[in-house]
């Protein structure tokens, strides 16, 4: 074997040109496919980061059925205390978890005593909500993320379209579950600036905020956003938590909870996984376009070599040597 | 003894809708330890006669027996590796491994067919190059030294693994006069000293007189068999 290694190395030196060639394409194919690889997951990693930092969580739990009907915004699936703390005290118990943060999404419209315009609200703990989606923050152009009692933070098309500023009054007015319709003064605490995705235009107010909006007796939950410590054990984390609530089940045997991640939460999922596709068939096209060059610098090694490989073949040299001394090669 | 006994040989190759029929009917028998040559015309199927007598090609009709074992029937394996173990070349143009010092293709045989032990390697290299000559220039590359060299390297590669059997295609081919003359006197010496028998073809009149045995080919036709020393025998 060494010798054909040797015998090898020396052909390699011996067609200086041809080998350097050959080892500048390897080396722009390898580099392309590194850059690309690396460009558009580093891409598809700032989306989803977007996404799930910035507003949705990398996971999220609701009382069962609510996912299906999120665009409705349906004030009678949320989770009561009772629910709340079964939630909190299976996320508790998991190291895995970095931050949860329990929230109310409600529907309703909004008034800066001129105009009147729809608008979707979470309702908040800003602590918890900023550790658990920690872009958020960030997101706010106008004002500031502190969200006091009586604030709210809107989204910047609203402001623009209402002409409203930091410090402006505004009139929220809410549906609750019963169907009797509330109302509540807010000041402008802050602007949020838009972005990708299911509730990328949505206000935020606090959580007491909202359920005395919705004239709720006590908090209830409509969903928990969740944050992991390593966002790589997201499907591990997931399948333990989906078992652990899978044994929660309502008198009639059926499941109380339902847990989400990202990807079935936004649409970019569906982009993500088409980046990858498209990102496995550049590769496959690369490594193919420098193996055919190879395989064509090959050909013609061996196309010029006939009269040496017949000499080495006319000695004695076994077809599997020689063979070898250009697989080698 | 016969080393090479051939009987009703026949060579057609087929190109498409032209079929050449290189030899025909062509029956010989060449003597353990013997130096006979080939004569002809180019064309006239020397090259053909060497290469069934090289395993490098099959006969279309016929046998050929080298040393007991008819070739005819040997696979491409079998083929090279009876090549290796009984038969050494020399070829026209030295066809010498470039990327190789002098030494390393007298070595050559002995690392990539016989998996000989370096030891011995080295001890049956220095050897032939000292038989032939070329001794102080081993390290050197084949684009480094003379035609003749060349030839004398070719010489040392193909007996470096002590075959029964040396083929010479037109080894003097691209050799001056004297050098050819020197090459063939090196040939039989080492035949004296090794009983290696030697078959070369040629169409240089001027050196098949160094040949014991000379057989004379024409459209691919054995036509005549003369021993030096005695008339023809057509």
């Amino acid at each position: 074997m060494h010798n054909i290694f040797k015998i090898a190395v020396r052909n390699l030196m011996r067609y200086k040109r041809r080998t350097f060639l050959v080892a500048t394409l390897i080396a722009l194919g390898v580099i392309a496919v590194q850059v690309f690889v690396a460009s558009s997951s580093s891409y598809k990693s700032l989306i989803i980061s977007q996404i799930t930092d910035a507003m949705l969580g990398q996971m999220q739990i609701h009382k069962k059925g609510y996912l299906v009907s999120v665009e409705n915004v349906p004030m009678n699936l949320n989770l009561d205390r009772h629910g709340a703390s079964i939630v909190e005290g299976i996320l508790d118990s998991m190291p895995e978890i970095e931050a949860y943060s329990p929230r109310i999404r409600l529907g309703g419209m909004i008034s800066n005593f001129v105009e009147t315009t729809n608008i979707r609200l979470y309702g908040i703990e800003p602590e918890k909500e900023y550790r658990t989606v920690p872009l958020l923050p960030k997101r706010v152009i106008s004002g500031n993320a502190e969200l006091k009692p009586g604030q709210i933070l809107i989204p910047k098309l609203l402001a623009k379209g209402l002409n409203l500023k930091v410090g402006d009054q505004v009139v929220i007015i809410a549906t609750n579950k019963d169907g009797s319709v509330n109302g509540r003064q807010f000041i402008v605490g802050g602007i949020v600036e838009s972005a990708p995705g299911p509730g990328g235009r949505d206000g935020y107010i606090g959580i007491s905020d909202a359920a005395e909006l919705l004239r709720m007796d006590a908090p209830e939950i409509s969903e928990y956003a969740i944050h992991l410590k390593r966002f790589d054990k997201l499907h591990a984390v997931y399948e333990h938590i989906a078992a652990r609530l899978s044994k929660e089940v309502n008198p009639e045997g059926k499941a109380k909870f339902e847990i989400h991640t990202w990807e079935s939460l936004a649409p970019f999922a569906n982009i993500a996984k088409m980046i990858d596709l498209m990102s496995i068939f550049v590769k496959v096209l690369l490594i193919a376009i420098v193996l055919v060059s190879i395989m064509d610098v090959m050909i013609m090694s061996v196309y010029e070599r006939t009269r040496e490989i017949g000499t080495l073949a006319a000695i004695g040299t076994m077809p599997g040597r020689i063979l070898a001394i250009f697989v080698s090669e | 003894m016969a080393i090479v006994v051939a009987r009703n040989l026949d060579k057609t190759y087929d190109t498409g809708d032209v079929s050449v029929r290189a030899l025909r009917d062509v029956s010989f028998s060449i003597e353990a330890g013997s130096v006979v040559s080939f004569i002809g015309p180019s064309g006239s199927g020397k090259t053909t006669l060497l290469n069934l007598i090289g395993c490098l090609d099959k006969p279309s009709a016929g046998e050929i027996r080298i040393d007991g074992t008819d070739v005819g029937s040997l696979d491409r394996k079998q083929s090279a590796r009876f090549r290796g173990e009984n038969i050494g070349f020399i070829f026209q143009d030295f066809n010498l491994v470039p990327i190789l010092t002098v030494y390393e293709n007298v070595e050559y045989p002995l690392i990539m067919v016989r998996d000989t032990p370096a030891s011995e390697r080295k001890e049956l290299v220095h050897e032939l190059l000292e038989a032939v000559g070329m001794a102080d220039q081993q390290l050197k590359y084949p684009d480094q030294i003379s035609g003749g060299q060349k030839q004398r390297v070719s010489i040392a590669r193909a007996l470096v693994t002590k075959p029964k059997l040396v083929l010479a295609d037109e080894p003097t081919a691209n050799l001056d006069h004297k050098t050819a003359h020197l090459i063939l006197a090196l040939m039989k010496k080492i035949r004296t000293e090794l009983k290696t028998t030697f078959v070369f073809s040629t169409h240089d009149p001027k050196i098949v007189g160094e040949a014991e045995v000379i057989y004379s080919i024409e459209d691919g036709v054995l036509i005549g068999r003369q021993e030096k020393g005695s008339g023809c025998n057509a």
